[in-house]
């Protein structure tokens, strides 16, 4: 999913135009000089940075001023019940191991189950929490201790009932595989504050892989340096981060200097401003090279912080993602998102959902207190959710639930969201959302309108038209926001 | 100019990112020409991006009764009375009036639309109704003009410099020898050069030595592997499904019809007859079934749940922008839910094409099936040996068999004797280990009732077994209590027997165990047992002392709802004495949603005859129907029917089944090796294609469609009948279609200049970009269908022109002035593909295996890449021998996780077609040169030849690695520079012979025994720096 459109032609156009005359210009005659000078420097963090028009992921403006700078997407995949989570519904417990009424049925269909089945009560209880009183389930009560600074959306819309596609509409906005991912609009959009790790940077923690697979994190026809970068649990962080097993740091700082003095003489005879870009890639490998590793050390971190999130070193688990993406965001990556598949409780509903939430819950919770107590809460974007959310009717005898597409719950903390609310609401027995309806786009609209975009002109020219995250639709839902 | 300008200014979401730099490209433009203002380069871009939204081809989106893309319909009176183009009359123009208006209410375009014209776009529009308001049709659906040249043979640089003319330009001079013979090499073989070539063709003086090279590589099977490569964008060709699991099919013969198919200079008509329409020729050859494939490359699914309805929609709209990106170059996937926004393709065009594709025959859920056999010639004949096996040792079979009539008479009066041999024993006891209620029934039968745990044990106590008891059976019957009526408690009444365990018990005293010594069943599973070590689910397994794990037992789907028996037959005779019982143990491990027994019964024998006689498992129920049938009352099927399962329990055929059996599974082993490819089979019966409002395919009331063409393009009726997919290819390469000849040759113009004519690959249409150089474009299309679509024809054409030979170097005005090489005034410079990064690594390493064709092969990929790719998880078998050294086009192509390495380099993921790569240069790249396997065991390899190939000095050496990975001489600086690092590195591995060591262990080839290690790693960084230069990678 590489295809060029004019918007790329347009600004490789741009792109040449500018390095040409940084090259011809501003540096002078010496090209061959150049990039010795920056060439793998021992202060590595002083490195000079390339030219904008050279280097897409540099830093970038929105739109306008956003409150929220990043994003820590904390994506639940295989749908959690929102009725023993998050959606408190004492009506579907009245009604338990009843018919659900005809006409709420109308068209709708299941993906595994009759709809005719009988309705499930919720399988645990619901308190209040916080100054705000949100209501919670007795299942997440570490989230319930900072409940105050979260927003919840209890009537989330999508359009999908199967996973892989459900997963594709969530984070691309399409159920049509190839499209750009949230997170590779975002830094489309604003670039990376650091070009020392990718810009967008993606864990998978689950039992098991997505559904929708690298499609979710993928860049689809934006050029591919906004493809999320999988930072794997074993090995290297980064895909061929480490050097070859006999060749020590000093060696690959020789062998780079060699290849970049190399390429820089080449540069002088062609004059090719690829050249120069190929010079800069090759820096800044090195430097990732020594940065990535740097920042998946989490025995760096006080063994109090350690013990907030639940992590622990070397182990691939969900809270060492959510300590490292605090890290990485430190680091200035943009955007950060974890993939927790396990939520598909078609049986074995209680024993899954408990054994998850002990997973998930306590880092999930530590996380927002983290960014909170740095400070860093109020301009990063921290989501937590789902591809949709369960059937209020049961599936087999009385322990699972089937996919829903209709009204489900998701979360969200800091970047500019009105803290301590809950918004919108499902019927009496959580199947339509039926107030202050969030439909997936209008969810993408506002966290693009979080991040300083106005989600209709952050578009890009592919197929002979101008593609959005959000296709033609989404409405900024003003209400979530502070 | 004026082209340029507009659509320069038609980049709406550039205008936040970088204004300055825009400013600057615009300034750098010469101001416009006043020539007349020209409707398809000036006009049509400004209207289909700022109106047609709104009053464009969709007209179920058209506001106020205004249609713009229509001159017929633009000067009509709109809703509001008012015309928005009066010929001549601008100020009459309501057009002109709305974008000069102040008035923000009626300003067009509308500020919501985000959209906005320019001073210079408005004067530009009125100038044009000034000047008449005159249309053209779209130049891609008008059909091409074929130019008139002096030389076809020279036409390439007659037009190319026919525009450099009017541009007051020059072409560059020639490429060095060097140079072309390189750029030969990558574009039309993907191979660099030998050094020993170059040398040749250097020296070649003869007038034709630039046309011989040509022709050789013409004439070289990887012309059809790099020419391939493409092709298998275009197509989406992948190994595996796509959606949700990502599992493989088989598809890659297709790939190597793909490769013969370039290499054979299959005409291009063929060529698209074949992949369409293959199945449907008269008398398909299996080469012309496996081009059918080509209907079979879409993404596909396995996810259970997933609605048939939906995916059938996904199909169509799939297959549909198939065609339109590899034929026409039509976007045709926005009318999935509307009419077209720019273009003249409607809704109902979208689906009426779909509807061609609805006789493929597939499973819309699921795994796809194994496909076609596609045997070699050597394995065709093995096939036929098979083949005549079976048929006669079936023939011997199914004769007659008169010397049956004995047994088969005392079998038909006698079949219930073995059952009075079994004695039904009253249980004593029987207990459930994990919470079920066991309850012992008059019948002297067990009925599970109560918890139903995953997993259960029952111990049944025997008290009164009969002395010399040699066999036990276990009956498991069928209750109306049970799901699907049983015999198990699992939802589908199946069951898993894990083991038997049988004891001779008596209080105070250590049990003795009774060992089984054959066991045979009713029914044996044979469905779901993949994972079975046993591929079965087999009685066997219920008394092997669980030697093959816990998992494996004996179960009976899919033939529930029955009592099934398994027989059971003691190693030595039991005789109790007096206290004693026989405990018999049900072990239900299995798991997995109670796959635990429902009803049950025991039985003793005491003659082996009751587990040995051939007639004693009772046969199924339809075949005891038909025994209690009187003789003199059944008909001559029942008849046939009873002999036929005679013979298949008769002890006399026990030989004659076995040598069948024998020679059917000899057959299916054979069969296994025969590759097999998905093609396409014709449905006689064709899916019903409904038109899906907004694309919703929840809609089941929209219009049945019948397959039809693209009305706006295909002006002739079709005949009566259904139009078919050959109908579909025909009318794609008939001469008058005016698209898919300009579509291809714009793919093939890429392939050696760089970029296309027109450079939007895949959109001819409104939104797409008017070639600058239109006549050239034509003038290809028109010869290749002239040529009877010789694509090697034209393939000549254009690298033997002396535009493809002009240097890529430029100067720095020349590159200021056109950076993209859009005038042709030189040739292009870029990074290789994908593909071609690695062999040429490999191929100047001398590692690189040149074989064509056959399984994707598994280069080495970093642990765990796969670890996120689910249902089922699997693991990642790197090829290895030659198979690890074959060219990037045979890498496995896993959709969801393409080779890193791979999409470092852009490689598409293939779930869309792609027309086009974009070529990136990010710092993954360089982690890949630098530290994927793949390329340091070809640095060590590159090394390992220097050190043994190349003579002399190390500077001597470095000059021939240059040479090699180049085609040039270096220059004196370049080899001090890598000398440097040579002689350090050199230094270092001396002093630390551990780290050669372990740098020379990286990958699968071994280091031949006496080469000095320090050396060989030195030099291996050496070859490094080589292969990881820009200079490598690039096709200049």
């Amino acid at each position: 999913m590489n295809r060029l459109s004019h918007l790329e032609h347009a600004l490789a156009e741009q792109r040449r135009a500018v390095s040409r005359r940084w090259f011809f210009k501003d540096c002078g005659v010496a090209l061959g000089s150049i990039a010795l000078h920056s060439l793998l420097a021992d202060r590595l963090a002083a490195a000079p940075k390339p030219p904008v028009a050279l280097n897409p992921l540099a830093p970038k403006k929105g739109h306008f001023a956003g409150k929220a700078k990043r994003v820590i997407y904390l994506f639940m995949a295989g749908a959690p019940s929102h009725l023993e989570l998050f959606d408190h519904k004492p009506q579907l417990a009245k009604f338990d191991g009843t018919l659900p009424p005809a006409e709420l049925l109308k068209g709708y269909r299941a993906a595994f189950i009759n709809p005719s089945s009988k309705l499930l009560g919720p399988r645990f209880k619901f308190a209040q929490h916080g100054k705000c009183g949100m209501e919670l389930s007795e299942l997440v009560p570490h989230l319930a201790e900072v409940a105050d600074d979260l927003t919840l959306i209890r009537s989330m819309q999508t359009d999908a009932f199967n996973h892989a596609p459900g997963q594709i509409m969530m984070n691309t906005g399409s159920q049509q595989f190839g499209r750009p991912s949230f997170g590779a609009w975002t830094t489309y959009g604003l670039g990376c504050e650091t070009q020392d790790l990718p810009a967008y940077v993606v864990f998978s923690t689950g039992s098991k892989g997505t559904s929708g697979g690298a499609s979710n994190w993928g860049c689809g026809f934006l050029p591919t340096v906004h493809n999320g970068t999988l930072f794997r649990t074993g090995g290297d962080p980064v895909l061929y981060l480490s050097n070859p097993r006999g060749v020590d740091d000093a060696m690959q700082k020789d062998t780079l200097e060699t290849i970049n003095r190399l390429n820089a003489k080449r540069l002088g005879t062609i004059g090719d401003p690829e050249i120069a870009a190929r010079i800069s890639a090759y820096e800044m490998a090195y430097r990732m090279q020594h940065v990535a590793p740097e920042v998946m050390d989490i025995s760096k971190e006080p063994e109090a912080v350690r013990a907030m999130y639940g992590a622990e070193p070397g182990k691939p688990t969900y809270a060492n993602a959510c300590l490292l993406a605090r890290r990485l965001i430190e680091k200035g990556v943009r955007f950060v998102q974890i993939f927790h598949e396990s939520w598909d409780q078609h049986g074995n509903l209680k024993a899954d959902l408990k054994r998850n939430c002990e997973v998930t819950d306590r880092a999930s919770a530590a996380l927002v207190k983290d960014l909170k107590q740095r400070g860093l809460l109020e301009d990063t974007i921290v989501v937590w959710g789902g591809e949709f959310g369960r059937t209020p009717m049961v599936q087999g005898g009385d322990d699972g639930r089937d996919h829903h597409p209709n009204g489900f719950s998701y979360w969200v903390a800091g970047g500019g969201f009105k803290p301590g609310l809950t918004w919108g609401e499902t019927d009496e027995l959580g199947f339509n959302a039926v107030r202050d309806k969030v439909h997936v786009h209008d969810f993408h609209a506002t966290l693009l309108h979080q991040l300083g975009f106005d989600h209709e002109k952050l578009s890009y020219r592919f197929n002979g038209r101008d593609y959005r995250l959000t296709d033609v639709f989404g409405e900024v839902v003003k209400g979530l926001l502070v | 100019m004026l082209a340029r300008m507009s659509r320069l200014f038609l980049i709406p979401p550039l205008r936040w990112a970088a204004p300055l730099a825009l400013g600057a490209l615009f300034s750098a433009l010469p101001a416009a020409a006043a020539a007349k203002v020209d409707f398809n380069r000036d006009v049509r871009p400004l209207l289909s991006d700022n109106c047609f939204a709104c009053h464009g081809p969709d007209t179920q989106k058209m506001k106020g009764g205004l249609r713009l893309d229509l001159r017929e319909a633009a000067l009509k009176p709109a809703k509001s009375g008012k015309v928005a183009l009066v010929p001549g009359k601008p100020e009459e123009s309501e057009l002109v009036k709305r974008i000069f208006t102040a008035d923000a209410d009626d300003l067009m375009p509308p500020a919501e639309s985000h959209k906005s014209l320019t001073p210079g776009q408005r004067a530009l529009l009125k100038r044009w109704i000034a000047e008449g308001a005159e249309y053209q049709g779209h130049w891609a659906y008008t059909p091409p003009v074929k130019a008139k040249v002096a030389d076809p043979q020279r036409a390439v640089d007659e037009l190319v410099q026919r525009r450099l003319r009017e541009k007051g330009l020059k072409p560059s001079p020639a490429a060095d020898r060097r140079t072309l013979i390189r750029r030969l090499y990558f574009d039309l073989v993907g191979l660099p050069p030998k050094p020993e070539e170059v040398e040749v063709f250097e020296r070649d003086k003869s007038p034709d030595a630039y046309e011989k090279l040509v022709e050789r590589l013409l004439a070289s099977e990887h012309f059809g592997e790099r020419m391939a490569i493409g092709w298998l964008d275009v197509v989406r060709f992948a190994d595996t499904i796509g959606y949700h699991s990502d599992n493989p099919r088989n598809i890659w013969p297709y790939r190597d019809y793909v490769i013969r198919a370039f290499n054979a200079n299959k005409p291009f008509d063929r060529f698209t007859r074949e992949q369409l329409a293959g199945d449907l020729l008269p008398h398909p050859t299996q080469e012309q079934k496996v081009a059918s494939g080509f209907n079979r490359l879409l993404l596909t699914t396995e996810e259970g749940g997933a609605q048939p309805k939906d995916y059938e929609a996904r199909y169509l709209t799939d297959r549909v922008r198939s065609v339109g990106t590899v034929w026409l170059g039509m976007t045709t996937g926005c009318a999935q839910c509307h009419d077209h926004k720019f273009d003249p393709f409607t809704q109902r065009d979208f689906y009426s094409l779909g509807a061609v594709f609805a006789d493929v025959k597939e499973g819309i859920i699921g795994r796809r099936e194994d496909g076609m056999m596609v045997p070699t010639p050597a394995q065709a004949d093995g096939l036929r040996w098979h083949a005549d096996r079976v048929e006669s040792l079936q023939r011997r079979y199914d004769g007659p068999q008169p010397q049956l009539a004995d047994t088969y008479a005392k079998w038909l009066s006698s079949w219930q004797e073995a059952e009075a041999l079994w004695m039904p024993q009253q249980p004593a006891q029987a207990d459930s280990t994990d919470g079920a209620t066991l309850q012992i029934r008059p019948d002297r039968s067990v009925l599970a009732t109560g918890a139903k745990p995953d997993q259960d044990t029952y111990r049944v106590t025997l008290a009164g077994v009969p002395a010399g008891t040699v066999a036990l059976r276990l009956e498991a019957l069928a209750d109306e209590s049970l799901p699907k009526k049983g015999p198990g408690r699992a939802g589908n009444g199946n069951f898993v027997l894990t083991e038997v365990v049988a004891r001779v018990e008596r209080a105070g005293a250590e049990p003795r165990k009774l060992p089984f010594k054959a066991a045979r069943a009713t029914h044996e599973q044979t469905t779901l047992a993949d994972k079975n070590p046993y591929k079965a689910w087999t009685a066997a397994s219920a008394i092997d002392g669980d030697a093959k794990g816990r998992e494996p037992g004996w179960a009976v789907l899919p033939q529930v709802g029955q009592a099934q028996q398994l027989l059971l037959e003691l190693a030595e005779p039991v005789t109790l004495a007096t206290g004693e019982s026989v405990v018999v143990e049900l072990q239900q491990r299995h798991g997995n949603g109670s796959h635990t027994l429902g009803a049950f019964r025991l039985s003793t024998a005491t003659d082996r005859a009751a587990v040995h006689s051939p007639f004693a498992l009772p046969p199924a129920k339809d075949i005891a129907d038909l025994l209690k049938v009187p003789s003199e009352q059944r008909t001559p099927e029942q008849r046939d029917k009873l002999f036929a399962h005679f013979k298949s329990i008769a002890p006399e055929l026990a030989p004659l089944r076995a040598e069948l059996a024998e020679a059917k599974k000899s057959r299916a082993d054979f069969e296994a090796t025969v590759p097999r490819t998905l093609v396409t089979e014709r449905n006689d019966t064709p899916r019903t294609v409904r038109f899906l409002p907004r694309g919703n395919w929840m809609i089941e009331t929209g219009d049945v469609m019948e397959p039809a063409l693209p009305a706006f393009l295909a002006k002739e009726k079709p005949a009566e009948r259904r139009l078919t997919r050959l109908d579909l290819a025909n009318w794609l390469v008939a001469p008058e279609n005016p698209l898919t000849a300009r579509v291809v040759m714009n793919r093939l113009w890429k392939q050696f200049f760089g970029m296309g004519l027109s450079k939007v690959m895949d959109d001819f249409g409104a939104q797409g970009e008017t070639p600058p150089n239109q006549p050239l474009l034509d003038w290809l299309a028109c010869e290749f269908r002239d040529s009877g679509w010789d694509v090697k024809h034209m393939v000549r054409l254009m690298v033997l022109s002396d535009s493809y030979r002009q240097t890529s170097k430029a100067s720095r005005e020349e590159l200021a002035r056109d950076p993209d090489n859009r005038d042709l005034a030189r040739q292009g410079r870029w990074r290789l593909d994908a593909e071609l990064v690695r062999d040429n690594a490999l191929s100047v390493a001398g590692l690189l295996e040149l074989s064509i064709g056959g399984p994707s092969a598994k280069p080495y990929q970093p642990d765990g890449y796969w670890e996120n790719l689910n249902f089922p998880q699997r693991a990642y078998d790197e090829s290895w021998g030659t198979d690890q050294f074959r060219r990037g086009l045979y890498t496995w192509w896993q959709r969801s996780f393409v080779h890193p390495s791979m999409l470092a380099f852009d490689a598409p993921t293939r779930e869309e077609c792609a027309a086009e790569r974009a070529r990136s240069n990010i710092p993954q790249q360089a982690l890949v040169l630098l530290n994927d396997p793949t390329y340091v065991e070809a640095a060590r390899s590159f090394a390992l030849r220097t050190v043994r190939e190349a003579k002399g000095n190390a500077e001597a050496r470095i000059t021939w690695m240059w040479r090699q990975a180049l085609g040039r001489k270096p220059q004196a600086a370049e080899v001090a520079t890598l000398r440097q690092l040579l002689e350090k590195h050199l230094g270092e591995y001396r002093a630390s012979p551990d780290a050669a060591a372990a740098y020379l262990k990286v990958g699968a080839t071994e280091v031949p025994a006496g080469v000095d290690a320090a050396e060989l790693a030195a030099w291996t960084n050496v070859a490094r720096a080589i292969l990881n230069l820009h200079e490598t990678i690039t096709r200049g």
